[in-house]
């Protein structure tokens, strides 16, 4: 395989991994607050992801700056032209991450109610966006022939890509249920059960809608196989949580979440950021690449230490596998 | 005010803001990771509450330098995407590594650590404090190498029919001159605000709080003034030698610092000058002669370039146009670093001089409690924005302008957005991390000596150590 297309692979397989461990802990930080009937509840809920939350959003971390090392000119047109939707997710990041850290720190209901709506919004908002980002990248921007984004924000607010928005903050509501009756007892696990079922069904009719329209924009015969497995992945998904099989249940979301995203890396290939003024002007992978020097020094580096990477994060969730209890 | 100076703003205000939190994260987990160790290897209680309290105040701050540095990582695209085109194939390589070799390490052990208290055997959970000081170090070098290749690209060659630097050698980048100076410079500097944090926290438990604790927080004391004064002894080192390879390779930005117009052998140090405000005639001015000749080039009769000469020698290389940076900013911002940093020092010896032998220190010193880290931490806004801002007219010093850098497609509105948005939060964070951080430091020890929540082989109860 070329590097470029290694890199373009890499690059899907952060943003898969981001998006299948941050969408549970995006659920959780969306779903606690009502789930959880009083504080030890709460606490309880919000304990599941207390100790992987950060690492997750590495994930995110690392997808951005492998793009900028391997794709620079993909990341700059991406991040110059989505400016005011990245803008609003870090600032969602930035509340989440400071409000999770300080919920516990001081032992009033005001602080907690205040910290609550910050984790809420701040897992709302990037959901969301993140969708709406996915949509317009798979369904393309207009951009200059020097890749340049010529629209406006108004411009990225069109129905496919707030449909794909939608669905995103469905799927991680799900995901982070499933989790949740995965990683507690009791009544909150049953809750929680009950709650993924309800919005499973919403979710399962928004991700075939976005799905399909997304193939019917840009597809081919490898990315509809891979559609058809995400859906079906995701209906198994909500079997097993129907049957109380919770593990298998999120083993159904999170291969229905990756496969979803990998549906669409498949769709765009080879193109990057294409483009709905002059397809002269779409930004291809290899446009977008580093130089040979530059990839190959990353695949080194990164095939030494990436496994690395996902043994000791394989391991916090070994060390805290154990269900939360409310005390 | 156009994009340019509107992005030049945000970048500014958010970078300075992210380096409040950076030196107190690096200093202060390697230092609570030293209490732990202490308290693992001698069983004595006084270092488990120490690891406890500090740790807890290590992680309010952590929070903040975490979300404020996701900020720095987008940034460079939504407002210098024509600089990420321009620099991304050398510089996105040591950014990858720092998100591939040290935020992994950094969150996922902080998680372990945060969690892990009675969960793990307490060998492990002592090495995870250890690995997430590991993943700080390893996220500066590469932070500080990346941005080293701004002062003094190496390691690269310029594609013309791209338009771009690409990288020929990474191993050079990872080991520019700059960035060997700098990381140590910058680590030592780092540990003069966390071992002053820690003083100055101990200081005020001392004075305010008599009756509790005392043994402890002498403890405490002793231990961040001793790490302010070697670190002082770190910072001076490597910032000697950073002086020498900043004439080497930047000498505008030595030039700059002393506001040396002409060139001079033997070169004077000034310590103080009182000029006119474009700082290109002096009124009044205090100069240590030789002291600049040793510290730029270190012979004592060394030939120091002046501000006109390199102009003129700039001209000939780069064409007509400005090479000098603000001077009367670089020259007052190069001074306050070492001045404050010297005070700062200064403190933490007469403290430890005055608490020598089990004297307690006397009343008024409480008002040194909150100088003790804000000096430090102050120089080390100082030094950044000295070299930063040293570095103009360049973005990448010899070959990007900074005007060259900004997104074209990026709108004022876009970045007034962000600008007064991030300020905005910015600020109402500031207020909250400061009073979360004070009431905990004012609660004290109490709750650190806590017995286990867990048993070890039940289910998983939230922690009062974590949320």
């Amino acid at each position: 395989m070329e590097l470029t297309t290694v890199w373009f692979v890499a690059i899907a397989t952060l943003w898969t991994g981001y998006f299948v461990l941050e969408g549970f802990d995006f659920g959780v930080g969306m779903l606690y607050r009502v789930l959880g009937r009083n504080e030890p509840e709460r606490r309880a809920a919000i304990s599941t992801i207390g100790p992987v939350w950060d690492g997750n959003e590495v994930w995110l971390i690392m997808a951005g700056a492998a793009t900028f090392a391997a794709f620079p000119e993909w990341y700059a047109t991406l991040f110059s032209g989505f400016y005011l939707p990245l803008f609003a997710i870090l600032v969602g990041l930035i509340v989440r991450g400071v409000a999770l850290e300080y919920r516990g720190k001081r032992d009033e209901p005001a602080w907690r109610a205040r910290m609550d709506a910050m984790i809420v919004v701040g897992s709302v908002l990037p959901a969301l966006l993140w969708g709406v980002a996915f949509g317009n990248i798979v369904r393309g921007v207009p951009l200059d022939a020097d890749h340049e984004y010529v629209g406006g924000f108004g411009t990225l607010l069109n129905p496919f890509a707030l449909l794909g928005g939608l669905t995103f903050v469905a799927v991680f509501v799900t995901h982070g249920a499933i989790f949740l009756a995965l990683r507690t007892t009791d009544e909150l696990r049953v809750r929680a059960n009950r709650l993924a079922t309800r919005t499973g069904a919403v979710a399962a009719v928004l991700t075939i809608a976005f799905l399909a329209w997304a193939q019917a924009l840009r597809g081919d015969t490898v990315s509809v196989i891979v559609t058809i497995a995400a859906i079906v992945a995701f209906a198994g998904g909500l079997v097993a949580n129907l049957l109380r099989r919770e593990g298998w249940a999120f083993v159904g979301t999170t291969l229905a979440i990756g496969l979803a995203v990998v549906s669409l890396f498949v769709a765009l290939f080879p193109d990057v950021m294409p483009s709905t003024l002059d397809p002269g002007s779409t930004l291809t992978a290899v446009e977008a690449a580093s130089s040979a020097y530059t990839m190959k020094a990353m695949t080194i580096i990164t095939a030494i230490f990436f496994p690395l990477v996902l043994v000791y994060q394989g391991w916090t969730y070994w060390v805290f596998r154990k269900r939360v209890v409310v005390a | 005010m156009d994009t340019l100076d509107l992005a030049r703003w945000q970048f500014a205000i958010t970078t300075v803001y992210h380096f409040f939190f950076v030196p107190v994260t690096i200093s202060l987990v390697a230092i609570t990771a030293g209490l732990q160790t202490a308290w693992y290897r001698t069983g004595k209680e006084k270092y488990l509450r120490l690891t406890k309290f500090y740790g807890k105040l290590f992680l309010i701050n952590i929070a903040m330098g975490v979300v404020t540095g996701l900020v720095q990582e987008f940034q460079f695209g939504m407002n210098w995407s024509d600089y990420s085109r321009f620099v991304g194939d050398v510089f996105g390589a040591p950014l990858a590594l720092e998100g591939l070799l040290a935020f992994f390490l950094e969150s996922t052990f902080i998680g372990l650590w945060i969690f892990g208290w009675e969960r793990l055997p307490r060998l492990v959970h002592l090495g995870c404090i250890w690995m997430v000081v590991l993943g700080t170090q390893l996220s500066a070098y590469f932070i500080l190498a990346a941005n080293s290749w701004m002062q003094n690209p190496v390691g690269f060659r310029y594609n013309a029919d791209r338009g771009r630097a690409e990288l020929t050698d990474l191993w050079a980048v990872l080991t520019n001159k700059v960035v060997l100076v700098t990381f140590p410079h910058t680590i030592f500097a780092a540990f003069m605000v966390g071992g002053g944090f820690v003083a100055g926290v101990a200081l005020w438990h001392l004075i305010r709080r008599p009756g509790t604790d005392r043994d402890v927080f002498r403890s405490a004391l002793k231990i961040g003034a001793s790490v302010v004064l070697v670190a002082s002894v770190g910072v001076a080192i490597s910032g000697d030698l950073q002086g020498k390879v900043m004439t080497e390779v930047q000498p505008m930005k030595m030039a700059a610092a002393e506001a040396l117009y002409e060139t001079e052998k033997p070169a004077s140090f000034s310590v103080f000058t009182v000029g006119t405000l474009d700082g290109s005639k002096e009124i009044f001015s205090i100069k240590l002669p030789y002291l600049l000749s040793f510290l730029a080039t270190g012979h004592f009769d060394g030939e120091v370039k002046g501000i006109n000469s390199l102009q003129d020698a700039y001209e000939q290389l780069y064409g007509p146009g400005s090479y000098k940076p603000n001077i009367p900013l670089t020259y007052w911002t190069f001074r306050l670093m070492i001045g404050v940093g010297m005070a700062s020092a200064a403190i933490a010896l007469w403290l430890l001089w005055t608490t020598r032998r089990g004297r307690a220190p006397t009343r008024w010193l409480v008002w040194l409690a909150a100088p003790l880290p804000l000096l430090p931490l102050v120089a080390n806004t100082f030094g950044w924005i000295f070299t930063e801002t040293g570095r103009q007219p360049w973005l990448v010093f010899g070959l990007l302008p900074t005007a060259s850098g900004v997104s074209p497609s990026t709108t004022s509105g876009e970045v007034i957005t962000s600008l007064v948005g991030f300020t905005a939060l910015y600020g109402v964070l500031a207020v909250v991390e400061t009073k979360l951080l004070l009431r905990t430091i004012r609660a004290g020890l109490a709750g650190t000596d806590a017995p286990p929540d867990t048993a070890p082989d039940q289910p998983d109860k939230p922690l009062s150590f974590a949320y």
